[in-house]
């Protein structure tokens, strides 16, 4: 959380991608500890991995530096309320919420004991969550599958414009901290 | 006690919101904002996976002397939105460097400022 509040509040972006590298493997260690070791290795690949070269690769075209903030300080000052009344809000709905672990939670008590129940026999492997994915919810993997091949046609639409169009920032690697 | 211990991993999950949403609004820079809304979507991942994890349960991988398991159904759905999140970052980003290209900057606040078009090769 320490890291998320500095990921927001340095100015220097490449500062903030290796943070958020850093805050995308201390929440991959989070995902273990809930016992979520397949959500734990996507994490820690896609978001510490594949996030942080995007970014990087973004890097190398924009400004390396965020401007210092020109809007007035009422500004942010209207940001934090909308941000603080909205966060009370949820607070409050979090009382609602089943206690943490609770095994007999609706989340608990519903579909997924039948999925734990009926995995080995229907599937015949021990991965759960595999089984579930591939198997039981291959069409919703396919769908995603297609959401993946759209933004990949998506950035190559924006990318691939002619090439006298595409040149890097003058003066990018002077900046030093 | 109990109730701050059993509720502690939403506040948490809030609070993660709270940045993120607070770096959506407040910051013009268009690669902040996209890490912004990368916090704000872990913290929805970090909540759905809290409400799938059972207090002594083990990774719902079946092997002996295992009886208990978290909740399978929220992992497999996280897992999906994990990858969906970054394709949707990738586009964001690649937005940000057609703007860049277009404009000279990716500041909300300096895009049509005359001093910051690029200047023609």
């Amino acid at each position: 959380m320490v890291v998320a509040i500095a990921i927001v509040h340095v100015r220097d972006l490449f500062t903030a991608s290796m943070l958020f590298a850093i805050y995308s493997l201390i929440s991959a260690g989070l995902f273990v500890v809930l016992d979520a070791g397949d959500v734990a290795l996507t994490e820690a690949a896609v978001g510490a991995g594949i996030s942080t070269l995007l970014f990087l690769a973004t890097l190398t075209m924009v400004d390396r530096r965020e401007a210092p903030p020109n809007s007035s300080a009422r500004h942010h000052w209207l940001a934090l309320a909308v941000v603080g009344i909205t966060g009370a809000f949820l607070v409050y709905a979090t009382l609602d919420l089943p206690e943490f672990g609770d095994a007999t939670s609706p989340a608990q008590a519903h579909v997924g004991s039948q999925y734990i129940a009926s995995t080995y026999d229907d599937m015949g492997i021990p991965n759960m969550v595999a089984a579930v994915l591939a198997s039981y919810r291959s069409i919703d993997t396919l769908g995603e599958g297609f959401v993946i091949l759209t933004a990949g046609l998506a950035v190559y639409a924006l990318l691939s414009v002619p090439a006298t169009r595409r040149r890097r920032r003058n003066g990018m690697g002077h900046r030093h901290e | 006690m109990t109730v701050i211990l059993s509720y502690f991993n939403y506040w948490v999950v809030v609070l993660l919101m709270m940045i993120g949403f607070y770096g959506v609004i407040a910051h013009g820079n268009m690669d902040k904002k996209l890490m912004s809304l990368g916090l704000f979507q872990t913290s929805v991942f970090i909540m759905f996976i809290s409400a799938g994890k059972v207090i002594g349960g083990a990774t719902p991988i079946l092997r002996d002397g295992v009886a208990l398991h978290s909740n399978p159904l929220p992992h497999v759905l996280i897992l999906t939105a994990i990858v969906v999140g970054v394709a949707t970052t990738a586009v964001g980003l690649a937005l940000a460097v057609r703007i860049q290209e277009a404009y000279g900057t990716i500041e909300d606040d300096l895009i049509g400022d005359p001093s910051h078009e690029p200047e023609e090769p």
